[in-house]
């Protein structure tokens, strides 16, 4: 039976559990930092010789443990760019920008359980020699800026931050920061700029990969609030048992946001790969369905970037039997399991673990309405492609949706995001694209029908309003 | 028209900026910090905070007009944020806002931010507040509230009618 496994929200919400540091430490907190700071440098069967720092930093990539922000990429493996030779400082930012719509699960680790991300970011930093550290919070999380400034007091004054932490003569700080409601302060160099008291726009990679020119163009780690946290857990139990947690190549737990059409939205934390699309929208553990004499219509599996998926699709995934041959299956997009690479195999992300459900009753015209107003309004406007593209997609799905469309808007649409992707600085360009692409390829009928009415009766609101 | 910031204020800002090792970086938490001391950022504390960082004036301005928290003039008591973006657009926030407009004497078809003439509410649209979960959802100053139906929405304006104490900000977010 598919069910939550609780490991970063395991006390989140029990009843007496309070976010301050007594509670913490009376729940085993800090525990982890005592273990790495503890660990003892290692031979390896070849011969060479890793430090504590190195062994730490190989246990994360030992664990599998993938980027929890979105793109899903291997947390060791980001920290094995780092470039240690520079001679520059090195920094570390925890994103906790969370801005991708339909994600809420870093907000509620800030909020009842922020000693657990400085406990993770305070190991992080150790095993990457950095001495300063950010916690880069939204603007629009006003509370949850409180309970971090209170936390870091609170770690400061038993040691754990500032001056020779725990006596091991190492200084480490770590501060807060806040952004202002710009969701492209979520893309890291944009989030890197505002950090340096700049207006959020994104560097263009290469040259300006964080792990080598970051924060005041010195190396720099980026890492989203729950890859911080799965890191403690890692060192707590070790790499090898975290990644029992999950699926091969999708290791460890995942906080799952589902909002939309479900009857019991809300976030869960799974093992990645162990429950279903279908399962987390259906089963009484979770999502617990649609509303009576609902069906649904489209999924939105990976935050708002991320390529809808439509009712009745089925796609073909890669499978090793029992005998350890590849197989093909196909499956139905609700048997699709929620893993990062199961999505990507159906032509989608997991993204920032965000699953949008949409019934019946919604028109595909006025979701990606909705959708594209917001890419809209939140490009920083370098680019010409992702300023203007996402300005006139807006417009078009505008008309569409006020008895103003044309048959051929569809086809506009789908011109415009396809010029958009690939000729912009940063991601955000294919995150605006995405949605247009594959609203319009997957339901091309509906937003034809919708333009084609307009055009028989312009300027009257189509009936379905 | 000169600046006048309190001594504690000043000691909390100059402590920000021992936070970076370059200066430029506490510009946004000074914002932030005077906005929630002033109500806005004024002409003068865009010049304050940029003499006080070392930058022209322009590098302090163009972060007032990129980032959409800061504003420039005096908002109502009582800020209403209503989210729009997807999961709570599909749990009514359109009606939701509307209904705040209706019952302020606002105009629910203007998309931009609208103050009562008493100063006491402005409402605004703004995108993804992170709480889909509980859609839709509005940001009163610095309360988050959830599952904001029709009798949430009236409760809330009651609140900010009477002085609001619950849904007020308690002093500045820097210490
Ligand atoms: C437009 C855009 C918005 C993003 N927003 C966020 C965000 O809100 N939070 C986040 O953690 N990562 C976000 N990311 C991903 C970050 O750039 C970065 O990859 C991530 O913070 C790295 O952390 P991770 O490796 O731990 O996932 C965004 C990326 C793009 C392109
Ligand atoms: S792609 Fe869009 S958001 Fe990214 S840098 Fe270009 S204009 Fe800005
Ligand atoms: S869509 Fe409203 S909080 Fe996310």
């Amino acid at each position: 039976m598919p069910q939550e496994y609780r490991l970063i929200l395991k006390h989140a919400d029990q009843t007496g559990y309070t976010p301050d540091i007594e509670c913490y430490l009376r729940h085993g907190g800090y525990e982890a930092l005592r273990k790495a700071l503890a660990t003892t440098s290692r031979e390896l069967p070849d011969g060479k010789k890793q430090s504590p720092q190195e062994v730490i930093r190989d246990e994360v990539l030992k664990s599998g443990l993938r980027g929890r922000g979105g793109a899903g990429f291997s947390c060791g493996l980001k920290w094995s760019f780092v470039d240690r030779r520079s001679g520059k400082p090195i920094y570390l930012i925890c994103n906790a920008d969370e801005s991708e719509p339909g994600t809420f699960k870093d907000r509620q680790i800030l909020h009842k359980d922020p000693h657990q991300l400085i406990e993770g970011m305070i190991i992080s930093c150790w095993a990457n020699d950095v001495k300063l550290a950010y916690i880069y919070v939204r603007g629009e999380f006003p509370q949850a800026a409180r309970i971090i400034n209170q936390a870091l007091k609170e770690a400061r004054a038993k040691g754990f931050l500032g001056k020779n932490i725990l006596g091991t003569g190492v200084d480490l700080e770590i501060h807060l920061h806040r952004g202002a409601g710009a969701y492209i302060c979520g893309e890291e160099t944009g989030l890197i700029e505002s950090l340096e008291g700049k207006r959020p726009y994104p560097r263009i990679k290469p040259p300006y990969f964080p792990a080598v020119l970051g924060l005041y163009m010195c190396p720099t780690i980026v890492n989203n609030v729950e890859t911080l946290c799965a890191v403690r857990h890692i060192v707590s139990m070790g790499a090898g048992e975290y990644a029992k947690l999950g699926t091969v190549n999708n290791t460890g737990t995942r906080i799952i946001s589902l909002s939309g059409d479900v009857k019991r939205p809300g976030y869960y934390e799974v093992e990645v790969g162990k429950a279903t699309l279908g399962e987390l929208i259906h089963h009484e553990n979770f999502g617990q369905g649609l509303r009576p004499g609902r069906s649904i219509r489209a999924i939105i599996p990976g935050g708002s970037s991320s390529k809808v998926l439509k009712a009745g699709e089925r796609f073909k995934l890669k499978r090793k039997g029992a005998d350890g041959q590849m197989t093909t299956v196909e499956v139905d997009l609700l048997d699709l399991p929620y893993d990062f690479d199961s999505l990507q195999a159906a032509g989608t992300m997991s993204g920032s673990g965000a699953i949008i459900v949409l019934d019946d009753t919604r028109n595909p015209v006025d979701v990606l309405a909705n959708v594209s107003e917001f890419y809209a309004h939140e490009s920083c406007g370098q680019c010409t492609p992702c300023r203007e593209g996402a300005l006139w997609m807006s417009k078009a799905l505008h008309r569409l949706t006020h008895g103003e469309g044309r048959k051929s808007d569809a086809d506009y649409l789908l011109h415009i995001a396809q010029n958009i992707q690939g000729r912009t600085i940063c991601a955000f360009g294919e995150a605006a694209a995405w949605p247009t692409l594959s609203f319009v390829k997957k339901f091309k009928a509906e937003f034809e029908a919708r333009g084609a009415a307009d055009e028989a009766h312009p300027g009257k609101p189509p009936a379905s309003h | 028209m000169s600046l006048s910031i309190p001594a504690p204020l000043e000691a909390e800002l100059d402590e920000l900026v021992t936070r970076y090792p370059q200066k430029r970086s506490a510009s946004l938490m000074f914002l932030h910090t005077l906005q929630e001391h002033f109500g806005y950022v004024s002409p003068e504390a865009v010049e304050w905070t940029a003499a006080k960082l070392g930058l022209a004036p322009i590098n302090v301005f163009e972060l007032v007009t990129f980032y959409p928290m800061f504003r420039q003039e005096p908002l109502g008591k009582t800020h209403i944020k209503v989210c729009r973006t997807l999961s709570c657009a599909l749990a009514g926030a359109s009606d939701l806002r509307k209904h705040f407009c209706e019952k302020l004497g606002l105009d629910a078809k203007a998309h931009v931010p609208q103050t009562t003439p008493d100063g006491n509410f402005t409402v605004e649209f703004v995108e993804c507040l992170a709480a889909c979960g509980s859609a839709p959802v509005v940001l009163v100053n610095d309360t988050l509230c959830e599952k904001v139906d029709a009798s949430k929405a009236d409760s809330i304006l009651a609140e900010g009618k009477s002085g609001g104490a619950q849904l007020r900000a308690a002093g500045t977010l820097s210490k």
